[in-house]
């Protein structure tokens, strides 16, 4: 088979092992709140499937390694070893030892690390046996001869298993020179013979240097199922050792190296056969819809093929529009992969911390785009450390706070709008408005708290370099803050806000849009340009009087919007476009949210909103600040997708300079 | 050229099995687990069944167990897909009626060597 045909199956290998290492985790931790038997089956089955497959495409290391744990299970299976909450443990972590090494494997990395090797023997130790030095090497059957007598007498059902006297005859013409002698002795009468049952026997002799083991091995499927003889005539004394077997070829290990790189970075997404369907079908609408237009290229338009052409029209705006959603949501995934993988961290870090929680889950069905799905994972985790560290507080406080020992963490992911909202909420102790001003201030972020509402302190946990734990942690505290986390979510086009109650508990939101590959944005004009602002971005636009916008000193303007005072971003300086309105009177004004604050965008005017499909400026033309893309309007022009967050830090720096 | 029922609840492994011996000019068809493939079996006349032993819903020696209770797979070869440390396993499977098996891990050239072996 050409390397090609086996790498593809290697990719197909590693995702399914790590969906099951998924599923060995979820059902071990079932199996720790008391979940049934049937679970130990279940992992069993996921690490016997990675087991084989290591062997076959090419990682023996994590076949042997997984056969530890394998073993180990089959012992539970069978009923000889009851599970407990130590072995549990040491499942959990051979299934964290190999996801690392199918990383490695992707990596085209040693898989072998000190943490296999000591899981190794743990697992050896748990089954009360030492690890295995090596392999036991099969027994040779060296044995040789020049010439040897075999009587073979099949069984009468030997037919039956599929086993066929004939073929086994003919396998052994190619190990030597055959004579063949049937043995009718048992033939029954012609009346009595039953055709699908066997009857005859076999006296073969064979001449030629042959080992035993080469003629057993002709037997070994039916060793059970006939009388069988293996007789040598002459015996040699010692087979010389067959050499060792050349090296296996490195040559092409540069290319098998690029073909697995290229395989590591080109990731696929299952999609359930009834999403195909609806496409197909959704092309078999589209063509009798086309067909149906191309009849209008002969004859003339009168009032009658219109109507009729409006319909076909309209048909093919239907049929457009649900083609682009069924593709989209070929890139769409439950939410679920990503939740999944919270039970087991919330069970380890609450345990680490002595506090009680009870993670629930909500809305894990929720889809969205595969790309935003991969990039979620990270600041959820620390939101969810967070969580724990920070917000829930120990049995005793909670006792002392009078709530239950348990503290709840949810996450819930729905659907709103054209977005996706996951929130991450917790019945713990809330932010601490004090401690958090008093941070705030000793890091210089602020100068005093006084008249700054609950929810601008809230905000001040997304600065940069801020940390309200009194000890740092080894969960929270590793170097990415609540600022990470922001910037995380908006690189992919989302928000992040925090609502807290003292005392009662905190709830981080995350909006995100569904898919990166099409934006809902309002088209401004902006002189000759069509700028594209994305929607989730947008709070609400204005139309000021002249004296509204003030100048400060510095070349700054502001405008006073709902008791805030926010700075104004004219588009047409940003971008130097030419032609565009400058009286504030004649513009407009587009408050813009973006990496947590807020800002006047200032407009021509908006002309519509529309979906955008993004086309990546980076890779057809360069990196561009303030600019996050650019899509084609329905009149073939470009118009340039705005960055709000990057225009705020831009508009910041300018400030600064 | 021989129709040949490929079983196994790996993806990659029936994946594997399945491009080589479709390369290898035959007519292939899958099956996830032993029920699906005695529904499968019901339909074809297949001239080799090859089968994991441990699937979900219904394993390979049960598969084969059921398979031979069909007169139309009486002496047709199906052959078990087992790993090594299993030797007891290769019994249960000749008891329930299998003809042989192909001991995992294994590469094309062998599954090859051992259908022809089986197919003459």
């Amino acid at each position: 088979m050409s390397k090609a045909g086996l790498a593809q199956f290697q990719q197909v290998f590693i995702e399914e092992s790590l969906e099951g290492l998924d599923t060995m985790e979820s059902s071990l931790l079932a199996l720790d709140q008391g979940g049934d038997g049937e679970l130990v089956h279940t992992i069993f089955r996921a690490a016997h499937s990675i087991k084989g497959g290591a062997a076959t495409f090419g990682f023996p290391e994590m076949s042997s390694f997984t056969h530890e744990a394998e073993s180990l299970l089959d012992e539970v299976r069978s009923g000889k070893r009851a599970i407990d909450a130590a072995i549990i443990e040491l499942l959990l972590r051979t299934v964290d030892c190999l996801r690392g090494m199918f990383a490695r494997a992707q990596a085209g990395e040693a898989l072998n690390d000190a943490v296999a090797e000591g899981l190794r023997s743990e697992l050896a130790a748990a089954m009360g046996r030492g690890v295995p030095v090596a392999a036991v090497q099969a027994r040779r059957d060296a044995d040789q001869a020049d010439a040897w007598t075999i009587h073979f007498r099949p069984h009468a059902s030997m037919l039956a298993g599929g086993n066929e006297p004939l073929r086994l005859i003919r396998e052994l013409v190619g190990l030597g020179k055959l004579q063949v002698t049937p043995l009718f002795d048992r033939l029954p009468a012609f009346g009595v013979l039953e055709p699908s049952e066997c009857h005859l026997g076999w006296s073969i002799e064979l001449t030629g240097p042959v080992k035993r083991a080469d003629i057993s091995g002709v037997f070994d499927w039916v060793e059970d199922e006939c009388d069988l003889s293996i007789e040598a005539k002459h015996v040699v004394a010692e087979v010389a050792a067959t050499p060792a077997p050349a090296a296996a070829p490195v040559a092409d290990a540069g290319a098998a190296r690029a073909q697995r790189e290229a395989s590591a970075e080109s990731s696929s997404v299952r999609v359930s056969i009834d999403k195909i369907d609806g496409l197909i079908n959704l092309v078999g609408e589209l063509v009798i819809t086309q067909s149906m237009l191309d009849t209008f290229r002969e004859g003339d338009l009168d009032a009658a093929r219109l109507a009729v052409l409006e319909q076909g029209l309209a048909q093919l705006a239907r049929h457009t529009r649900e083609l682009q959603e069924s593709v989209m949501g070929i890139r769409m995934l439950p939410i679920a992969s990503v939740f999944n993988r919270f039970p087991r961290m919330v069970r380890d870090i609450s345990q680490k911390l002595g506090k009680q929680v009870k993670l629930e889950l909500i809305g894990e069905s929720t889809e969205l785009d595969k790309t935003v799905l991969e990039k979620i994972g990270d600041p959820m985790v620390h939101l969810v450390r967070n969580a724990i560290d920070h917000g829930l507080e120990t049995p005793d406080k909670r006792r002392a706070a009078g709530k239950g020992d348990t503290g709840t963490l949810t996450l819930h992911a729905s659907h709103r709008g054209g977005n996706v909202v996951v929130e991450v909420s917790d019945d713990g102790a809330g932010l601490n408005r004090d401690a958090i001003v008093a941070k705030a201030i000793q890091r210089g972020i602020i100068s005093s708290g006084e008249g700054m509402s609950d929810e601008a302190v809230a905000e001040l946990i997304f600065q940069p370099g801020f940390s309200t734990a009194a000890v740092t942690t080894d969960l929270s505290g590793r170097g990415v803050g609540m600022d990470v986390v922001r910037r995380n979510v908006s690189d992919l086009g989302g928000t992040v806000t925090i609502r807290s109650t003292q005392g009662k508990g905190s709830v981080f939101t995350i909006t995100l849009p569904l898919t990166l590959a099409i934006i809902d944005g309002l088209t401004a004009a902006v002189g000759e340009e069509r700028y594209i602002v994305p929607l989730i971005s947008i709070v609400e636009s204005v139309q000021l009087k002249t004296d509204a916008v003030r100048s400060v000193a510095g070349g700054g303007e502001l405008f006073r919007f709902r008791g805030e005072y926010l700075p104004v971003i004219r588009l047409h300086e940003a971008f130097a476009c030419d032609h565009a309105v400058h009286a504030i009177d004649e513009g407009l004004m587009v408050v813009v949210e973006g990496d947590g604050s807020r800002v006047g965008l200032f407009v021509d005017g908006l002309i519509g909103q529309q979906q955008a499909v993004v086309k990546s400026l980076e890779a057809n033309y360069r990196r561009v600040q303030g600019v996050s893309g650019a899509t084609i309007l329905a009149d073939g022009s470009v118009a340039l997708i705005v960055d709000i967050a990057g225009l705020v830090r831009m508009q910041g720096r300018r400030k600064a300079a | 050229m021989a129709k040949i029922l490929a079983v196994d609840d790996s993806a990659s492994m029936r994946g594997m099995v399945a491009f080589t011996l479709r390369n290898a000019g035959h007519d292939v068809s899958e099956a996830e687990n032993g029920q699906l493939a005695l529904d499968a079996a019901k339909g074809g006349n297949f001239d080799l069944v090859l089968a994991d032993v441990n699937m979900p819903v219904m394993d390979g020696i049960s598969m084969v167990r059921e398979l031979r209770t069909l007169p139309a797979y009486k002496g047709v070869p199906i052959l078990m897909l087992t790993t090594e440390s299993h030797t007891d396993k290769k019994m249960e499977g000749k008891a329930a009626g299998a003809t042989g098996w192909l001991v995992k891990p294994f590469d094309p050239e062998q599954l090859l060597a051992t259908v022809k072996r089986v197919l003459g």
